[in-house]
């Protein structure tokens, strides 16, 4: 996903009413927030899942992930313009997704940590789709009743999406994890590789604040956790496997805290942007 | 709002389009989709306005297939050039996202020339088994009859096609492998 310009032709938010929506300053801030954290969590996994692209194990595995990372990508620039377009209602100076996506360094992401851990072998990268497409699944569906227009017409759009991208890596999970002895421990070391990352994911902590001033708009993570639970345990079990308990557990990418990862991650993404500014295709 | 490059008006005047609102809507309607061109955006359900503004402007709104289709640019261009072409001096073309499109939305002859060009039509998508059914294990999806030699024996090989719209499929009787549009 090494496009020049993301933006050629942006899809757009502003025909949608915002007139429900309280105008404080503060929910302003805090509803940037939250949607740049959304769409840096698609804009990353979009990205390393584009590594996939001529490595996968089979072509039609290829064209699977190449296509489930472009429907992140949709969903990252949907979600990167609405941020960028309220951060300008604030400051006065909008940023669009490709500033966004381009432009900012490290510590200015968003993102959770699991969605910037490397891609490992086809089965970490199967373990971390079925964590972050069950998650995605909930997230999407109790944002359908979001009263932010803008969040609600994504969601309709993107839960189909995503309703695809789930099936996909549960049907790999359990092939994997119910195969071969081989393949059961490579799954099964997949789900221990990747399970430290959850925590972060459905933890409210950092983002109280900001989820306190959006009632309504956002959906809190950490009320998502047990239908999430409930989902991807069964999938774990059909499939044989053990659901990890890891003795160690991320934190910080919300507040802009990363691992190493993403310091590897971002100059390979933002390289064409910043050696020639405003080239498009 | 997407306004399309080369809105200005041409010269001093531009004389508002003779043209009515439904010859208007024929002809957006009527662009080929790029991928596929044998259906027209009509056929897709993804034009879902034409108005004229008090001002003269031709406002066309489309709704993407899904969020990321590369096609979506494609499409708003091939408007453009199609307004323009019939004599419309000032187009804005604009995508919104709600409501979210569906293959509920493409029409019985969409279907029929899917069939004819080699590609299954979607089946009715149903909301109850991709939205609102919350955990689950793998659903039970009838499988796409192939448009070659009309057999329903046949295999799904990959979720995920040649474009996003589409997986890919495996006749068992006809042995020919076929794309099949995806019910969102």
């Amino acid at each position: 996903m090494t496009a020049a310009s993301l933006s050629s032709r942006p899809l757009h938010t502003d025909d949608v009413d915002q007139t429900e929506i309280d105008q404080t300053e503060i929910n302003q801030t805090a509803l940037a927030t939250y949607v740049l954290g959304l769409g840096d969590d698609a804009l990353i996994l979009a990205q390393r899942l584009g590594e996939w692209i001529t490595r996968a194990p089979q072509i039609e595995e290829d064209i699977a992930l190449g296509n489930i990372a472009l429907d992140l990508l949709g969903q990252a620039r949907t979600l990167l313009s609405y941020a960028g377009d309220l951060e300008g209602r604030i400051s006065g100076t909008p940023r669009d997704e490709d500033d966004l996506a381009f432009l900012r360094d490290e510590r200015e992401f968003r993102n959770v940590h699991l969605v910037e851990i490397e891609n490992g072998d086809f089965a970490v990268t199967m373990a971390r789709q079925l964590v972050f497409s069950a998650y995605q699944y909930e997230l999407y569906t109790a944002l359908l009743t979001s009263i932010d227009p803008t969040l609600s017409a994504l969601a309709a759009k993107a839960v189909k999406e995503v309703a695809y991208h789930r099936d996909h890596a549960t049907q790999w999970v359990i092939r994997l994890g119910d195969g071969t002895p081989e393949s059961h421990d490579r799954m099964q070391a997949a789900l221990d590789r990747v399970w430290p990352y959850v925590e972060e994911v459905f933890d409210s902590a950092d983002t109280a604040g900001i989820l306190a001033g959006l009632p309504g708009i956002a959906a809190d993570p950490a009320a998502l956790r047990p239908v999430w639970s409930f989902f991807v345990e069964n999938v774990i079990r059909t499939a044989t496997l053990s659901v990890p308990a890891p003795t160690w557990r991320s934190r910080g990418g919300r507040t802009g805290y990363h691992s190493e990862n993403l310091g590897h991650l971002l100059p390979d993404m933002q390289n064409l942007h910043r050696s020639h500014p405003g080239a498009i295709w | 709002m997407t306004t399309a490059p080369g809105t200005t008006p041409i010269g001093t005047g531009w004389p508002p389009s003779p043209l009515t609102v439904e010859q208007l809507r024929e002809i957006a309607g009527g662009v080929p989709d790029p991928e596929i061109p044998v259906l027209t955006l009509h056929d897709l359900g993804i034009l879902r306005d034409v108005q004229v503004t008090a001002d003269g402007t031709v406002e066309v709104t489309l709704t993407p297939t899904y969020t990321g289709c590369p096609a979506t640019g494609v499409i708003a261009g091939d408007v453009e050039t199609a307004l323009r072409t019939a004599g419309v001096a000032r187009i804005a073309v604009r995508t919104v996202l709600a409501p979210a499109w569906t293959t509920d939305w493409m029409s019985r002859d969409g279907h029929r020339k899917l069939r004819e060009y080699g590609i299954a039509p979607p089946g009715p998508c149903r909301p109850a088994q991709s939205v609102q059914s919350g955990p689950r294990s793998i659903g039970l999806t009838l499988s796409a009859r192939c448009p070659r030699c009309g057999s329903a024996r046949t295999r799904e090989i990959s979720r995920f096609g040649s474009t996003p719209c589409k997986s890919l499929w495996s006749c068992l009787s006809c042995a020919e492998p076929f794309d099949s549009f995806k019910a969102i």
